[in-house]
């Protein structure tokens, strides 16, 4: 056991060694250490590099507050996490862990150079300085800032782990479990409430494993944390979360919680998350998050061995580690003298205790403890800097006489500085919820005032102080919360005995010498901010605490300001003669502590990212090499390669089969909706633009939906299956949104209309069958329909059977060619995909995909809605003002329609694009000018929307929309690429069977 | 299923005990006014809910509250056409829709003593029962998928989800329930 | 992700509902006698209200009712829901419509 391990005490199991190792050389510690504990009872003080200035930096706490020790853990070659903190890294067999931001090593690290540059490194350096050439701004300067920023380096593969997510709902949420959480959560618990009590430690318990000799009730503290834990262990009403950090205060009481489930463990278990993301509505919140420790602001004062002293009594107390042989306690606050008590019994020696104090305070009761074991103490007295390379080995003490001036120092050799100026209560959680902040003279710092949300700051966090008094109110709080969520409760109050140290103290630098802010006294330790820098930014001007904040970075990324808020602002009102409160406050944000990507992520990721939508046919495309692009959520299939087919092979074999022979194809991702009552006609004459009470019960018409600014939203077939019936489709992406749109319509302006929907696209799985032989396909599967063109002409729909399943059939084409759709029921569909491929042996029929589909539609000048179209566009602009109404006295968009910019006439047209050169297929999006030769910038007439190879012209097609487009035709325009402008000729969008003559086969 | 992450690890056999597909049964999506919902009552045999997100049982037939206007209605496979020949006809005088969406979705069953906890996984609303009783009915959300959740007993869920996202939500089901098989 | 109270299904969460802008904009009855300005009007011009607001939200993954709140911008906090069609009560109007 090392020298600085004491022999017993604190939370450890000294039976139970862990081996591990630091920057490559191997240490042993024991269960219950932390990385950090561990370290230093090795010795070990550096355990980093500072963010800017690459100063060598050791542990500052011994909890989340930590700013300096940010290591990165490895586990394997996917497992590598950078900058936890090394108080937060339980220790596990065979961990790994490796210091950041050095190189070569920790202990000589090249980057220090900037230490020794930091005068030319002021806040504000890089705006001022990284102005001019704009040019070397992306070649040169922001790639090296770049590589030069950061602290560890993210890991390059995929995260291995997988993340859970929970939602949970409660009456009261604890948050810390300190002498106050612990006391609220015991009282909302007995009152009935549905509690959660979560911790970001690894036990519960808090500030109360940091004290040797508290009781509670005359209890030992920790067989009183015991006993507590007992009865809410037991109460099913109660959820005891450990190693959880709730992270962000969102609106209506929804706390982030992240708990860390395996980073402890050495083997990591089967099934179980790395971290698990709760997302809990609470009705009552309780904040317990306890208090930080400030550091004092002095020269030096980030040296490896100054640490607070609040760390210094956690790594004796819970730890059993002395954090140094020989130490000096530099101290604003009371019980602060507590933690030389503490180091005292774990075997280190107290050099001094120097308070900061001016005299005349009332000695508080740990400091008169101190002077009963006879600790040397100096009064009213300064810091004027340390002395140490990769430790601080000395510290100058200056004592200032009565009327402030300071005098001769002295210089203290030692291997450790601990430091206090008072407490900070933990106001992250308040703030994030919005609440507001007041500041409480007597403790020198900000608390929670009025509240946002329905929570309740308790304990150190809302500024309490003494053993009973926090056990106190927190059980007023937690009695006030489950009131406040409908229970009955009583608190339930406890007696404490503990030292009870006084936590106010003196916030800001320590006086100096020189009138000039002292170098390298920080304040923001992980943004390696110093007083220097703050100073800077109030002489060029920046007054707002807000702007200074954001000039210098102090309180700003992972840290969040826990160790550095209150000095900054101390240091602020300080500079300006304002009075802290008169400074103001920053806004904290969320996440409290870093939060990894992977959690929020959940099992969002890989095939769960979205959820995947199949059709009937998708296994046995899949079966048969068949190639899916996603349509939304859904897969589709785009084509059907066969052996040594590429893709503009397969294209050209499906298009070519269904000109000539007759083709299939997956249709179920058309949305559908049942349109039902007897003002459906009515409903859908004010809805699309067409007139539906001239279509006959068995007949179908092409539909065009705009929204009421007059630019077309959607389109689709839609069906009269009865007088009070219809059967709409929609595009495959539009389902949802359309759907939407009707209800929006329904409930809100015609709500006299007797009129219901019903979406069915999930009811239906549809198969077309195209081309010529279509018909002959379905007659030898369907005996009880006649498909004669007298019973079934284009555009009719009626029902039979095939296969044995019950059918809707379409005869309706989106390819040109004579053409049926096959509705069945969804669970058929499977079987009557593969019966109508079987039947259709007989007439080559061929499966195709979504990218003949287009090559097909695109040869007959359909638009496809969202492609050719962009929200942009009239009815007319797309060539599709035939299809309206033109009697009716209203429909959506109609009259937007007679707005005069609607009617312009060089408004963007849907036009047919034949390049000169046949072979050239023009780039979808590509723009469109009207002569060749221009020099950027060019004046750009339209664009390209639709471009493919047309097998069955030979030639290339492509459409487009062009300003005045079809005053165009027959001229010549052009498509400006890389090297060339390509020739092109517009032409009518109708490319193939202009007559439409195939359609009727 | 298709394995959904590389993280799966082949020595976990999950237990799949909580989960149940029941047979295939009609679904009616049944809208219309108040008048149209009294009438569908007698003629279905369950009195349709006019209390919001709440379910009637009688023998084998439910009626869902879905909406102020609109009730899922379920009965077996067998007696579909029966219903929506009985309801069409009796219902001539009342305005309302009739909609055979029994293809539409898939019923799940979701059981047993972590049904609560799986379920938490994804949904986010209160399954308490304090707060969701026996018979309470209610579309949601699961993730990224709609689904209508309807409680059946303290631990016995009936998921009605639709067709193309019924994979899906085993799928995430599945995953938190590995954390039970460790 | 806040709580919202659907006048139909009680409190339930946000990722429940869609949100659909601001309330109590009346489509005309003929929009044929609307000049070209009031069309506009009606299709483009929004209020940016900061305090309370009456907007629409639709409970689309619940009953699928469309109705209006009135929300504090500024806050978060929902003061009162009611149904489509209805008017809110007198004494939260403000300058809420």
């Amino acid at each position: 056991m090392s020298a600085l391990r004491s022999p017993k005490g604190g939370r450890i199991d000294r039976a139970r060694p862990l081996q591990f190792t630091f920057d490559g050389k191997a240490y042993v510690g024991f269960v219950g250490d932390t990385l950090a504990s561990a370290l230093l009872a090795n010795g070990v003080h550096l355990m980093g590099r500072s963010f800017k200035y690459h100063r060598p930096r050791g542990l500052l706490g011994a909890g989340s507050e930590e700013p300096n020790a940010l290591v990165t853990v490895i586990r394997d070659t996917a497992r590598r996490t950078p900058n936890l903190r090394a108080t937060q890294i339980e220790l596990y067999e065979g961990l790994v862990a490796q210091s950041q931001n050095r190189w070569p090593s920790l202990q000589f690290d090249m980057g220090a150079i900037a230490n020794w540059l930091s005068p030319l490194l002021p806040a504000g350096f890089y705006n001022k300085t990284f102005m001019w050439p704009r040019a070397a701004w992306h070649a040169l300067y922001e790639p090296n800032i770049r590589a030069a920023a950061g602290l560890g380096t993210a890991p390059s593969l995929p995260d291995p782990d997988h993340y859970a997510q929970r939602f949970a709902h409660c009456d009261v949420l604890v948050i810390g479990s300190g002498p106050a959480g612990l006391a609220a959560a015991k009282t909302a618990a007995a009152s009935g409430a549905r509690v959660i009590l979560c911790e970001e430690q690894s036990e519960f318990g808090g500030s109360l494993l940091d004290d040797r000799n508290a009781t509670v009730n005359g209890q030992a503290a920790s067989a009183w944390i015991t006993d507590t834990l007992a009865v809410l262990g037991k109460n099913p009403r109660v959820r005891l979360l450990t190693r959880t950090t709730a992270f962000g205060y969102f609106p209506h009481n929804l706390i982030g919680l992240a708990e860390r489930v395996t980073d402890h463990l050495a083997e990591l278990p089967d099934g179980k998350p790395r971290e698990r993301l709760w997302q809990v509505r609470a009705r009552e919140v309780v904040i317990a998050a306890g208090a930080i420790e400030r550091p004092l602001v002095f020269p030096g004062n980030d040296r490896p061995g100054v640490m607070l002293a609040s760390a210094a009594r956690t790594y004796a107390n819970r730890y059993g580690v002395a954090v140094g042989r020989r130490a000096v306690l530099v101290t604003g606050c009371d019980a602060a003298y507590e933690a030389a008590l503490d180091l005292v019994a774990v075997g280190a020696h107290i050099e001094l205790i120097v308070d900061v104090r001016p005299k005349g305070y009332t000695p508080g009761p740990a400091e008169k403890a101190a002077r009963a074991a006879g600790l040397k103490i100096q009064e009213q007295s300064t810091v004027l800097g340390t002395e140490g390379t990769l430790r601080v080995s000395r510290i100058k003490i200056a004592a200032i006489d009565s009327n402030g001036v300071i005098g001769a120092s002295r210089s203290h050799a030692c291997d450790v500085v601990l430091m206090s100026g008072g407490y900070t209560p933990s106001v992250h959680l308040h703030s994030q919820s919005r609440g507001k902040l007041v500041f409480d003279d007597a403790l020198g710092a900000f608390i929670p005032g009025k509240t946002a949300e329905h929570s309740h700051s308790t304990g150190a966090a809302h500024g309490v102080q003494g053993l009973t008094a926090l056990l106190r109110d927190g059980a007023t709080a937690g009695a006030g919360a489950a009131t406040a969520a409908g229970h009955v409760a009583t608190p339930i109050m406890h007696t404490g005995v503990a030292l009870d140290g006084n936590m106010a103290g003196v916030p800001g630098v320590l006086p100096q010498a020189t009138s000039l802010p002292p170098t390298k006294a920080f304040i923001d330790f992980q943004n390696d901010v110093t007083t220097r820098d703050l100073a800077l930014a109030q002489r060029e001007g920046f007054e707002s605490v807000e702007h200074i904040k954001r000039y210098t970075t102090t309180g700003m990324a992972t840290d969040q300001g826990k160790t550095s808020n209150l000095n900054a602002l101390a240091f602020i009102a300080g500079q300006s003669n304002r009075r802290i409160p008169d400074v103001g406050v920053t806004t904290f944000r969320m996440p409290y502590t870093p939060t990894t990507f992977g959690i929020f992520a959940g099992h969002a990721r890989g095939d769960l990212f979205d959820p995947v939508r199949k059709t009937p046919s998708h296994d046995w495309a899949l079966a048969r090499g068949g190639v899916f692009e996603d349509v939304g959520m859904w897969k589709r299939t785009r084509y059907f390669p066969q052996a040594g087919e590429d893709m503009r092979a397969a294209m050209d074999r499906e298009c070519l089969a269904v000109r000539n022979q007759v083709g299939m194809f997956d249709a179920s991702t058309l949305g559908k909706i049942e349109v039902v009552g007897k003002d459906a006609a009515e409903f859908l004459n004010r809805f699309y633009i067409n007139n539906w009470s001239t279509l006959g019960v068995g007949r179908s018409r092409y539909g065009i939906l705009l929204r009421d600014d007059g630019f077309v939203y959607d389109d689709g077939v839609v069906a009269r299956l009865a007088e009070d019936r219809f059967h709409v489709t929609t595009t495959t992406g539009g389902a949802a949104r359309v759907f939407a749109m009707m209800e929006d319509y329904l409930q809100t302006e015609w709500t006299e209309l007797s009129v219901w929907i019903t979406s069915t696209t999930e009811q239906w799985a549809v198969v077309a069958v195209q081309g010529p032989r279509s018909r002959d396909v379905l007659k030898s599967l369907v005996s009880d329909m006649d498909l004669s063109p007298e019973a079934m002409p284009h555009m009719s729909v009626a029902h039979g059977h095939i296969a044995g399943a019950p059918m809707m059939l379409f005869r309706v084409s989106f390819s040109g060619e004579l053409g049926f759709e096959v509705n069945v029921p969804a669970r058929h569909g499977t079987a009557v995909w593969e019966a109508i491929y079987h039947a259709g042996q007989a007439f080559g029929i061929t499966p195709y995909g979504t990218e003949a589909m287009h090559v097909l539609r695109a040869e007959k000048g359909y638009i496809i809605v969202g492609q050719d179209t962009d929200g942009t566009m009239t009815p007319d602009d797309a060539a599709v003002a035939w299809a309206i109404g033109k009697a009716k006295p209203d429909y959506v968009g109609k009259r937007a329609l007679e707005r005069p910019a609607m009617k312009r006439l060089d408004r963007k047209q849907l036009v047919g694009l034949l390049t000169v050169d046949p072979q050239t297929i023009l780039e979808e999006g590509a723009q469109i000018i009207a002569s060749a030769g221009q020099t950027v910038p060019m004046t750009m007439i339209g664009h390209v929307t639709s471009s493919y190879y047309s097998a069955s012209l030979k030639r290339s097609i492509a459409l487009g929309v062009i300003a005045g487009g079809r005053g165009l035709v027959g001229q010549t325009i052009y498509v400006p690429m890389p090297g060339r402008d390509i020739a092109v000729i517009v032409s009518s969008p109708v490319f193939y069977d202009p007559k439409g003559e195939r359609i009727n086969g | 299923m298709a394995s959904h992450t590389a993280t799966a690890k082949p020595t976990i056999v999950l237990d799949m005990s909580w989960l149940e597909s029941p047979a295939h049964t009609t679904r009616l999506s049944f809208r219309g006014t108040p008048a149209a919902i009294a009438a569908a009552s007698s003629v279905f045999g369950v009195p349709l809910p006019t209390s919001a997100c709440r379910s009637a049982t009688v023998g084998s037939r439910s009626a869902l509250w879905q909406g102020p206007d609109e009730y899922l209605l379920i009965a077996p496979e067998s007696e579909r056409t029966l219903i929506i020949q009985a309801l069409t006809n009796e219902l001539s005088a009342h305005a309302h829709s009739l909609v055979d969406v029994s293809h539409r979705q898939n019923g799940l069953i979701v059981k047993g003593p972590h049904a609560v906890w799986l379920l938490e996984s994804g949904c986010p609303l209160d399954l308490d029962l304090s707060q969701f009783p026996i018979g309470m009915c209610t579309r949601t959300l699961f993730e990224k998928s709609e689904i209508t959740l309807w409680r059946l007993a303290p631990d016995i869920f009936h998921l009605e989800v639709w067709r193309s996202f019924t994979e899906y939500v085993i799928a995430l089901l599945s995953e938190t329930a590995r954390e039970l098989a460790a | 992700m806040l709580v919202i109270h659907c006048p139909y299904c009680g409190d339930r969460p946000e990722l429940e509902f869609s949100h659909g802008g601001q309330a109590h904009v009346i489509r005309p009855k003929d929009p044929s006698q609307a000049t070209d300005a009031q069309w506009a009007e009606f299709l483009y011009l929004r209020k940016n209200t900061r305090g309370l607001f009456a907007e629409r939200w639709r409970h689309v993954r619940g009953c699928g009712r469309f109705f209006n709140a009135i929300r504090d911008t500024t806050t978060d906090q929902f003061v009162v829901t009611y149904r489509a069609g209805e008017q809110p009560p007198a004494s939260v109007v403000g300058g809420a419509l």
